[in-house]
């Protein structure tokens, strides 16, 4: 198994998510692309942390997990505010502040 | 010196990486949101399963536990919550179809060609299963975590307890 491969697939699923985050306009939607890049860059963490044999990339690959927890439950709370405001959580209507 | 073929291994990263990108864009492609969220579930599985292959084995039972046991659930809540409608969304990507898969295209482009240039298909990348070393264990985690990495650990604490009081009171019926 060399470290390119799990790169690679990382980097692939990092551009996967970058797409989902452009493309989507249902906010969960979008959430869930950002997830997928979180977990991209929590693939390469752990890759690099397993080849190198430095315990530091599982250790931060925790951190970012945790982090993403709590970006999720503020996320999902702002577009559920969102939903009872307006009764869509279609990303293109929040044009409040347009000029 | 031949380097070992590892043949197992490599099947098996192959699968769960054919597996992955498939559930990646299906999640960005399906016009069904529970179906996405259901896909979603697929890619973080065959994450935890990558850890497993790289014998890092504390943080892929956190992945299971925390991503798919709670953070799915969440959206799970979120979708329901939300009143999402049952079957699919006649609208759910917005006009910028063709910019974001020119750009998803460049950005993997580039670095794939980085990744190429840096760290080659040789023998001397090939992950070393001799050493005595080679599982990571929670051992050495909290080790790590609790010695080293106390403050950034401490910070995190403090991040999720401010999260949480922060999801209550934007979620309150007020």
């Amino acid at each position: 198994m060399y470290l390119n491969q799990f790169l690679m697939l990382a980097a692939a699923i990092f551009c996967i998510g970058v797409y989902g985050v452009l493309v989507r306009r249902n906010g969960i939607m979008v959430l869930m692309s950002v997830e997928l890049i979180l977990n991209a860059v929590n693939i390469n963490l752990v890759a690099f942390g397993a080849f190198r044999h430095d315990i530091t990339g599982q250790v931060f690959a925790l951190f970012v997990i945790a982090i993403a927890a709590a970006e999720v439950g503020v996320g999902l709370a702002l577009v559920m505010m969102l939903y009872r405001n307006s009764r869509s959580i279609d990303v293109d209507d929040i044009d409040l502040m347009k000029g | 010196m031949l380097a070992e073929l590892m043949v197992a291994e490599n099947i098996a990263f192959y699968l769960i990486a054919v597996m992955m990108v498939g559930a990646a864009l299906r999640v960005v492609t399906t016009k069904n949101i529970v179906h996405a969220a259901l896909y979603l579930v697929l890619v973080l599985s065959g994450v935890a399963a990558l850890y497993i292959l790289l014998a890092a084995e504390f943080i892929a039972i956190t992945q299971v536990l925390v991503y798919i046991g709670a953070i799915v659930v969440l959206f799970l809540f979120g979708i329901m919550l939300t009143r999402a409608p049952v079957g699919e969304l006649e609208d759910s990507d917005n006009e910028q179809r063709i910019v974001g898969v020119s750009i998803a295209v460049l950005l993997g482009g580039v670095m794939c060609f980085v990744l190429w240039k840096a760290y080659r298909f040789t023998d001397a990348s090939q992950f070393d299963f001799s050493g005595p070393n080679v599982v990571q264990t929670t051992n050495q985690v909290a080790n790590s975590v609790f010695s080293t990495y106390l403050v950034p650990f401490e910070a995190i604490s403090v991040l999720l307890l401010a999260a949480l009081i922060g999801a209550v009171v934007l979620a309150r019926r007020d």
